[in-house]
């Protein structure tokens, strides 16, 4: 997104000298609508923020790709279903499946654009209640040693923010027995499954950990005071992971 | 058209300018299209000839109520008029404009505006509430802001009249629809429900956006040659005469079905024109910048050229269509959303250009900007409008409607509650007052209002430091230094059928209150004035005293409108809704990390009220609950709520307070169960004491609308500094209670205690239950 951010400049958090050079980059479709907040989430956990466009087709060099939040084109034939077709995309399949397993994070409409990109599996439907829904949510990390999860510990309940129309996650049975019995479930949802979603499944990661896509919003949960609860950070775990990985900690 | 007779005419099939002066005979359809015979005749003196079918749309839709303001322009006036240098101060830019700008510091700039979306939302709700947001949003970006807040307040019938869920469940659905897909937090507003608008709901829709002062934009075409540049979504047949034929007269089952002037939203694309319009404002690439909203190119084009210059020359035909067969009329009439217009000089064409393409947006050339005075139209060639466009956007009939205090407003204000047939079980006992409370917080217009604000996204943009059910909605502008707003809207139709000149004043109290509560500095006002017929004099005083008694008001609070919107003709057959004008206050803040949220959270805190208690029974939601309106609404003491005012500002800038909500709706009971509900901490609090200091009985205590009031809750070390600002205002206050984290109710000392499971189910579960 080639637009300074007319909202920005964020208050640093400590710095980690090591992160200066670590490069996350966020995309922007048309209709994306979390990407200023996924760069917000980038800066406060100390690495580079890299705006990229949807049309763009370099990666510029990122260590890591976030795939935000919204409505990419409008959700118009299916949530994802245009965006996939992104010149982005192509570099971002691409990056993700190579041996150097660029870290992936698709939130909301990222991860349904993970899905209709075929990085992982299954699909999301319309809420099981039909309407949009915007709360707090608790979820259960049930894999800590993805990409960007391994800050957190196993099991561990974090609130952050859900909102979305079409979250119900769903796969055939075989797929969520695969998923289930290869430690691929990332989340679930905790105290009652909002939207329908098969096994109560909020988010799931790929086979290697690089690639991880969920319904709920970390990088709304990072900041004190414009997250859950007027104080809950339990988002910036998400962020920290991934330059855990980037600089070989875990 | 009717008749044609020129060769040329035949060719074109258009009715042209030279055809309409060779024709004077010809019948026009003035009439189907919401003029009156004075208003036609006008037109044609104005012209020196009948206008050609294309004028005759123009006029039409630019001369209706909802565009003309007709009916309230002479009593506007008093908004403009009753202001002083230093309310004017901060005022960057006033009424007149798409939307009032306010200096919020730093080199940044706050601008704001409500506006109503009654008529097109009781014909189809999800439609007509999501373009009142497209619509009021497309205003904030003309003025070069971005925008970063919506909030709606929401008035709708019985909440158990079959109706209502259908209104409900659309109208919902389409706020969050649209807005959601804009990136814009929704933040706030009101959601009442009375067998008044049934057939007339109110759906207004706030929107906010902030700019720094180099990028504020105004409306107008400047500069001969420059290039005139409609973009967005194509045109198309929806909305043809919604201003016009919609929001300008009563529904009347005897007319054919009037869906096809409701316009049809497409977020996505406004989304996309968003982004598109401040890449253009960031490049400094468009002059004039117009959103395309009620009347259309017609609109657009005669504003843009009588605000500027005066001459603009366009080309009809290249207007991209939806559909093909669409007449000059049409076009130029039609609503359809997500289009704006601006004026390009021709060094910026290319660069313009450049950036539709990457947003790909659709967009045409249409004309360019003359020093005729004259706007002129062209369908392929042929002049089919030509008109000075001033008369079309600005000198539209202005009417002194005649205005009389109804007949029966005294025998109204005669019946009041207390002692009434309905005041004759009043609780008293505590097993009662304990009932009464869960009754009146799981009332229609008291419970909780989660079911609709969860459709809502609250988050987005990461910047929302208070949201509903807090009582103001409060945005984070800079994140240097924290500097941000607040905002809150209020109405109470109830009050203003009582009174209307003090019912519009405690609607404007109420929301300053709301603001001062949040923490925030109250700066300027954005009224929609929801009112009946301007034809029946009755409605009309209840216009004229609203409109009087709100301007009077915010001399005294010392806070002016910059903006706004009338809706007339909200009534069914001959019955009008109640006067219900929806008042908007914006305030400041330094640092939104010091905004006080409406909840208590920390054990121990003492809890105070401030104010004092009388027997404001009369237009209260208890009376509301008994089925009886009448008497006089709770008294205004504007003076009082200034200090009141300056009593939470100052509190939270210094740290004194750490939670407020102010007393309004259901009284003290609403507001000691929501600051319990909050954040789910309970509290132990006595009422004798101050009961007894009132001289008021514990019933009226918890349940009279007494205004200037709040409660909050003090932490123990701030205690002596507090009492003493307070003291030495001058301001009475009472400590009430303390904080009881562990207890997990609300306990009444002395009458009952009620657990806050009890409270939540009885609060929480009424939305649920008429609407799934």
């Amino acid at each position: 997104m080639s637009e300074t951010p007319l909202i920005g400049g964020a208050t640093l958090a400590p710095v980690d000298s090591r992160l200066a050079g670590a490069r996350i980059g966020v995309v922007t479709f048309p209709g994306t609508l979390d990407d200023r907040d996924a760069v917000r989430a980038v800066r406060l956990s100390g690495a580079t923020a890299v705006e990229l466009w949807h049309a763009d087709t370099e990666l510029a060099d990122v260590d890591a790709v976030i795939i935000p939040g919204g409505f990419s084109y409008g959700d118009y034939l299916r949530a994802g279903a245009i965006s996939r077709f992104a010149p982005l995309m192509t570099k971002i399949v691409d990056a993700a499946n190579s041996d150097a397993k660029l870290p992936v994070l698709g939130i909301c409409n990222g991860f349904q654009i993970l899905t209709e990109a075929h990085l992982l599996p299954g699909s999301m439907i319309k809420n099981d209640h039909l309407k949009f829904l915007c709360r707090d949510q608790v979820l259960r990390v049930e894999n800590n040693t993805t990409a960007w999860t391994n800050a957190y510990a196993a099991g561990e309940d974090i609130t952050i923010v859900l909102k979305n129309q079409d979250g119900q996650y769903i796969a055939d049975e075989k797929t969520l027995d695969a998923l289930e019995a290869e430690g691929l479930v990332a989340f679930r949802y905790m105290g009652g499954n909002p939207n329908g979603s098969r096994r109560d499944i909020a988010g799931i990661s790929n086979a290697a950990g690089n690639v991880v896509g969920l319904m709920p919003h970390p990088e709304h949960a990072v900041e004190a005071g414009y997250g859950p609860g007027h104080t809950g950070t339990d988002g910036l775990g998400f962020f920290n992971s991934v330059l855990n990985t980037l600089l070989g900690d875990k | 058209m009717s008749e044609i007779s020129t060769e040329s005419a035949k060719k074109f099939n258009m009715d042209t300018v030279a055809n309409a002066a060779i024709t004077p005979d010809v019948e026009l359809p003035w009439a189907e299209l919401g003029l009156k015979q004075n208003e036609f005749d006008d037109v044609v003196k104005v012209l020196g000839r009948r206008p050609t079918a294309a004028e005759l749309a123009m006029y039409s839709v630019m001369w209706s109520e909802h565009c003309s303001y007709k009916s309230s322009k002479n009593h506007l006036r008093q908004f403009g008029e009753k202001v002083t240098e230093e309310m004017k101060k901060d005022m960057l830019v006033g009424i007149g404009e798409n939307a009032g700008v306010t200096n919020l510091g730093d080199g940044w700039a706050v601008t704001f505006k409500i506006e109503s979306h009654n008529s097109p939302t009781m014909i189809e709700p999800y439609q007509g509430a999501a373009t009142g947001i497209g619509g009021i949003v497309r205003d904030i970006i003309s003025m070069g802001a971005r925008p970063v807040a919506v909030m709606d307040p929401l008035r709708f019938g019985a909440i158990d009249h079959p109706d209502t869920a259908r209104v409900m469940h659309g109208a919902v659905a389409g706020i969050g629809g649209y807005g959601n897909s804009l990136g814009l937090p929704n933040i706030g507003g009101e959601m009442v429900f009375d067998s008044v608008y049934q057939g007339n709901p109110l759906v207004n829709a706030l929107a906010v956006g902030v700019m720094r002062h180099e990028d504020i934009r105004l409306a107008n075409a400047s500069g001969k040659g420059n290039k005139v540049v409609l973009f967005g979504a194509r045109t198309g047949g929806d909305g043809i005469g919604g201003a016009s034929i919609l929001s300008s007269e009563s529904f009347d089952n005897s007319k054919p079905s009037k869906r096809p002037a409701v316009q049809v939203g497409d977020p996505f694309a406004e989304k996309v024109l968003i982004e598109c319009c401040l890449e253009l404002f960031k490049g400094s690439l468009v002059e004039g910048i117009q959103d395309l909203g009620a009347a259309g190119i017609s609109c657009a084009t005669s504003e843009l050229a009588s605000n500027g210059d005066g001459g603009m020359e366009v080309e009809l035909t290249s207007v991209l269509l939806r559909d093909p067969t669409l007449t000059p009329g049409e076009i130029l009439m039609s609503e359809s959303q997500e289009r704006m217009m601006a004026v390009v000089s021709p060094e910026n064409i290319a660069a313009f250009e450049a950036v539709m393409e990457k947003w790909a947006v659709e967009y045409s050339w249409l004309g360019e900007v003359t020093d005729t005075g004259r706007l002129i139209i062209k369908w392929d060639g042929e002049v089919i409008v030509d008109v000075d466009p001033r008369t079309v956007a600005h000198d539209g009939p202005v009417y002194d409607r005649p205005y009389a205090r109804p007949e029966w407003q005294d025998a109204l204000q005669a019946d009041t509650f207390t002692g009434s047939v309905q005041d004759a079980a009043r609780p008293s006992t505590p097993e009662e007052l304990k009932a009464a409370m869960l009754e009146l917080v799981a009332s229609p217009n008291m419970c909780s209002k989660d079911w609709i604000t969860n459709q809502y996204d609250r988050y987005v943009g990461g910047n929302t430091a208070l949201a509903f059910p807090d009582d103001a909605g409060v945005i984070r502008v800079d994140e240097e230094t924290g500097l941000g707003f607040a905002v809150a809207t209020d109405a109470n139709g109830r009050y203003t059928f009582l009174d209307p000149y003090h019912g519009a004043q405690l609607a404007l109290a109420e929301a300053y209150r709301n603001v001062a509560t949040s923490g925030a500095v109250p700066m300027a006002v954005s009224d929609c004035l929801n009112f009946g017929s301007p034809e029946d004099p009755d409605v009309m005083w209840q216009l004229a005293e609203a409109i009087r008694g709100l301007s009077d008001a915010c001399m005294v609070l010392g806070i002016p409108v910059t903006g706004g919107n009338v809706s007339l003709y909200n009534q069914t057959g001959t019955t009008p809704i109640h006067p219900t004008p929806v008042v908007a206050v914006l305030g400041k803040f330094d640092d939104v990390a010091r905004r006080t949220p409406s909840g208590w959270a920390e054990d121990g805190q003492a809890i105070y009220l401030l104010g004092t208690t009388a027997d404001d029974l009369d237009g209260s939601e208890w009376a509301n609950m008994r089925g009886h309106l009448g008497g006089l609404p709770p008294a205004v003491n504007l003076e009082r709520e200034r200090e009141l005012g300056a009593i939470l500002i100052n509190a939270s800038r210094d740290g004194m307070i750490d939670s407020a909500h102010d007393l309004s709706e259901g009284g003290l009971a609403a507001a000691l169960v929501e600051s319990a509900l909050r954040f789910n901490t309970g509290a132990r609090v006595a009422l004798d004491d101050v009961a007894a200091r009132d001289g008021v009985d514990v019933f009226t205590l918890l349940f009279s609308e007494t205004q200037g009031r709040a409660i909050v809750s003090v932490p123990r070390s701030e205690e002596v500094r507090f009492n003493d600002m307070c003291t030495a205002r001058n301001f009475p206050l009472s400590r009430i209670g303390v904080v009881d984290a562990a207890g997990a109710a609300l306990d009444i000392q002395g009458l009952f205690t009620a657990e806050l499971d009890e409270l939540r189910v009885a609060h929480e579960g009424t939305l649920p239950k008429y609407f799934g």
